[in-house]
């Protein structure tokens, strides 16, 4: 009578734990705490354990849209001092039944994000060992970053081309004014004995200094 | 000095507006990419035991400025062309920095991951096989082809970058020394600049003082190897640019009283310093990264054994791995067999150096990512690079068109403006084989044979030139008259003994080594066994032809230009000198007066 309580009592973890360890369904999941947080990692207890279990729990729900799945339909087992663990879901309906391995994965996969983020981990820390963590997507973007610097850097130059282009444009077309106004005197003056006095300096003409004024030097 | 083109240039000759901008337009072309990143590698080999020949030559290269009509006559041809092939591919290295510069604003830095192939499950196969460096460089750079007989298309990226590059270049080369001499301000001082942030950057990093013990304990073993020197000897006269007209043209501008002895020292001195001042931040990065790799090496297999065993975290570190490993190999060999752990090793990861546009492209830019706030320090490096070759570029295109309005090749109608236009848009054109597929072999090609046998023909055939036919004590006179000081016994030996010997010796050598294996190239071919180590083939015949081709017109040019000046000069003797002599006003010529 005895024994048969006894067996009564202790069969359901037996099993339990048979349904964990011989099982194909099952998926080993490694946390690497430490690497993670590095002085702020907390420990591994049956607390987060707890938490563990319930995330999962959350998460077959959110898939299945089922909401019988309950903490004692995660099962656990191999635990180790690396902190990991090999974890089997069974069916809320029948708890010697467990659910295909496509469909946790599934799950998994679904609600990674939620699941790295109670433990404050990421897809490198928590690794569902046979699960790949989805890649995330590339950035697409309306215009590539370096098109816009190369836009910035080739107006600059263009702008600076034509700036010195203009420059020397201008320089020649004053240069040629300054011949062409000085040919313009030329013609504006009388030629007187045939001579043309524009090129001598000025419409003054050249200052003749033999009949300058001397006095400070010789006294007549 | 020759009457006639004294009298006929209305223009004056463009003068430098002060010394300070000949002194930083010179060290700007001396100093460039090749400091930067050749130095640093030979250094790794040899310890830098090849400074001493560098100075025995600059003083050549100086005071030939002021000979130009002797340099060109004998090597002046030469010269531009040389200059002219180099400043194809230069440029191109210049477009290479500039897509890099432009990628370097990008968060996260694109060759830091791999991207995502299509299926949108994996990342692209031929990344994850290489690193995202070498994929981002082969691939989504270059576009590389698996060997240079398939061409590819043109890259129109690359052709974008080739372009702006041209446009920078012309920008500053617009109306010749004019606008150089305003630029060098800037691309001459500000990779300077940079060094010194690098130089505090980079000691402050962690492994910065392996690097730098690595430089200076040199391997005494590789000294006996001949090519070692060769190396070593084209890379002084790659980096001082010493054959090329560059200097010789630069010189040109100056007046005639100049001290170019000083000159020559100082530019010389400068060109050493900065390649030993660059080696000190390049290993101390490359130290870094070398660390970084090992330590990655250790932490990988740290982690594999963490999980094959079930060990606590942490409980394995890079201190007691060796003892933990000898612990697991005896108790379950075999499991830690079946993990194939890799073999890390300080000194292999030092090991790995490269030169050229590996140390830029690849390794500098796998160090930057490591390093906190790397958009800044990719950046920086990219402009620090451009701004290098920059300077060296307004040597190359001197060197070209200094030579051109000396012979009068240029149509008096032709303003400036669009002479240097046409010469940037025709390299431009010339220069997009660099961006086809196969474009990065071509540029091996020009790199190796344009910069090697015919820069030291050209450096022998010009000391031997000035020193033997235009005369050691009329070139000791002309120094006097310019300096004032006859030059000493030194630089007389050096030019009269040593620089040539050397020269010779080096020249001889060079062509004795590449004669006797065909020439080789490593390719980038994913579709190797042993990807991603490069796969070397030979080159194919009309390919070698080409090499040969690029070696020789240069320096054949030389024997040409020669003949043809004695041939115009037995002309000229024949009918009366067409050089107009100040007292013969012609009307008692012989040529005019009938014999009576």
């Amino acid at each position: 009578m005895l024994a048969g309580v006894l067996l009564l009592i202790f069969l359901p973890p037996l099993v339990a734990k048979d349904l964990c360890k011989d099982s194909q369904d099952g998926f080993k999941v490694r946390l690497s705490i430490k690497t993670a947080l590095g002085d702020d990692a907390y420990e591994w207890n049956e607390s987060e354990m707890f938490l563990f279990r319930s995330t999962l729990a959350y998460a077959m729900r959110k898939q299945t849209k089922q909401d019988t799945y309950n903490i004692t339909n995660i099962l656990v087992c191999n635990d180790t001092q690396r902190v990991s663990f090999v974890f089997v879901v069974t069916s809320p309906d029948d708890p010697d039944q467990l659910i295909p391995k496509e469909q946790i994965e599934q799950a998994v996969r679904q609600n990674k994000h939620r699941i790295n983020n109670a433990f404050l981990l990421s897809d490198m820390t928590l690794e569902f060992v046979g699960i790949p963590p989805t890649l995330a997507a590339p950035i697409i973007y309306d215009t590539e970053p370096w098109l816009i610097v190369f836009g910035v850097v080739i107006g600059a130059v263009a702008v600076g081309i034509v700036a010195l282009l203009m420059s020397t444009v201008s320089k020649k077309r004053r240069a040629k004014e300054k011949a062409a106004g000085l040919s313009e005197e030329d013609e504006g003056i009388v030629k007187e004995n045939g001579t043309a006095l524009s090129g001598l300096g000025g419409k003054e003409g050249v200052y003749n200094q033999t009949f300058s004024n001397d006095n400070r030097f010789t006294e007549l | 000095m020759d009457t006639a083109s004294v009298a006929s240039s209305a223009q004056e000759r463009p003068k430098w507006d002060n010394k300070v901008q000949y002194l930083l337009t010179c060290i700007g072309f001396a100093v460039g990419l090749g400091n930067v990143w050749r130095f640093p590698y030979l250094c790794q080999i040899y310890g830098g035991v090849f400074q001493y020949p560098n100075f025995l030559y600059e003083l050549i290269k100086a005071l030939l400025g002021y000979y130009r009509m002797i340099a060109l006559v004998l090597a002046g041809v030469a010269s531009m062309i040389i200059s002219l092939l180099v400043g194809l591919f230069y440029n191109t290295i210049l477009a290479w920095v500039l897509w890099y510069f432009f990628h370097s604003f990008q968060e996260p830095l694109p060759w830091s991951q791999c991207p995502i192939n299509e299926n949108n499950n994996g990342y692209v196969q031929e990344c994850v096989a290489s690193t995202p460096v070498n994929y981002f460089w082969y691939r989504q750079t270059l576009n590389i082809t698996p060997d240079i007989e398939q061409s590819g298309s043109l890259q129109w990226w690359l052709v974008v970058c080739l372009a702006s590059a041209w446009s920078i270049v012309y920008i500053c080369f617009i109306r010749g020394i004019e606008t150089i001499g305003k630029a060098v301000y800037v691309t001459s001082t500000f990779p300077y600049l940079v060094l010194t942030v690098f130089l505090v950057r980079a000691l402050t990093l962690p492994g910065a003082t392996d690097g730098l013990r690595y430089l200076f304990t040199p391997d005494w073993a590789l000294l006996m190897d001949p090519q070692v020197w060769l190396d070593a000897a084209t890379q002084i006269f790659f980096s001082l640019s010493l054959a090329f007209g560059g200097l010789i043209a630069f010189s040109s501008y100056n007046p005639k009283k100049n001290d170019c002895e000083r000159d020559t020292l100082v530019v010389g001195i400068i060109n050493s310093a900065t390649s030993l001042y660059a080696s000190i931040p390049i290993f101390a990065i490359l130290g870094f990264k070398a660390t970084g790799n090992f330590n990655f090496c250790i932490n990988s297999n740290i982690l594999d054994l963490t999980n094959a065993f079930d060990v606590a975290e942490r409980n394995i570190t890079i201190e007691n791995y060796e003892s933990w490993l000898t612990h697991l190999n005896t108790t379950d060999p075999d499991k830690v067999s079946s993990l194939n752990l890799k073999h890390c090793d300080l000194q292999n990861f030092m090991d790995q150096s490269a030169s050229g546009t590996g140390l830029a492209f690849i390794l500098f830019t796998e160090a930057v990512i490591e390093m906190p706030g790397s958009q800044v320090w990719a950046v920086l490096f990219f402009i620090m690079l451009f701004s290098l070759g920059l300077s060296s570029m307004f040597g190359n295109l001197e060197g070209v068109l200094t030579p051109l309005l000396d012979l009068h090749l240029v149509p008096r109608w032709m303003p400036k403006e669009l002479f240097t236009g046409l010469i940037c848009v025709m390299n431009f054109l010339v220069a997009l084989i660099f961006t086809l597929g196969s474009g990065n072999y071509w540029l091996e090609i020009f790199n190796s044979y344009v910069g090697s046998i015919p820069l030291l023909v050209i450096a022998f055939c010009e000391i031997i030139g000035v020193v033997f036919f235009y005369g050691m004590n009329r070139f000791s006179d002309d120094i006097e008259s310019m300096t004032g000081r006859r030059p000493n016994l030194f630089w007389r030996v050096c030019w009269m003994g040593i620089s040539p010997i050397m020269l010779l010796v080096v020249l001889v050598a060079y062509v004795v080594v590449q004669v006797q294996k065909h020439p080789t190239y490593p390719t980038w071919n994913p579709e190797y066994e042993n990807f991603p180590e490069s796969e070397v083939k030979p080159y194919s015949g009309w390919v070698f032809a080409i090499c040969v081709l690029l070696s020789t017109v240069p320096v054949l040019s030389i024997p040409i230009v020669a003949v043809y000046r004695l041939i115009r000069r037995q002309t000229q003797l024949q009918t009366g000198s067409s050089l107009p002599n100040p007292y013969d006003n012609q009307a008692f010529s012989t040529g005019s007066i009938k014999a009576l």
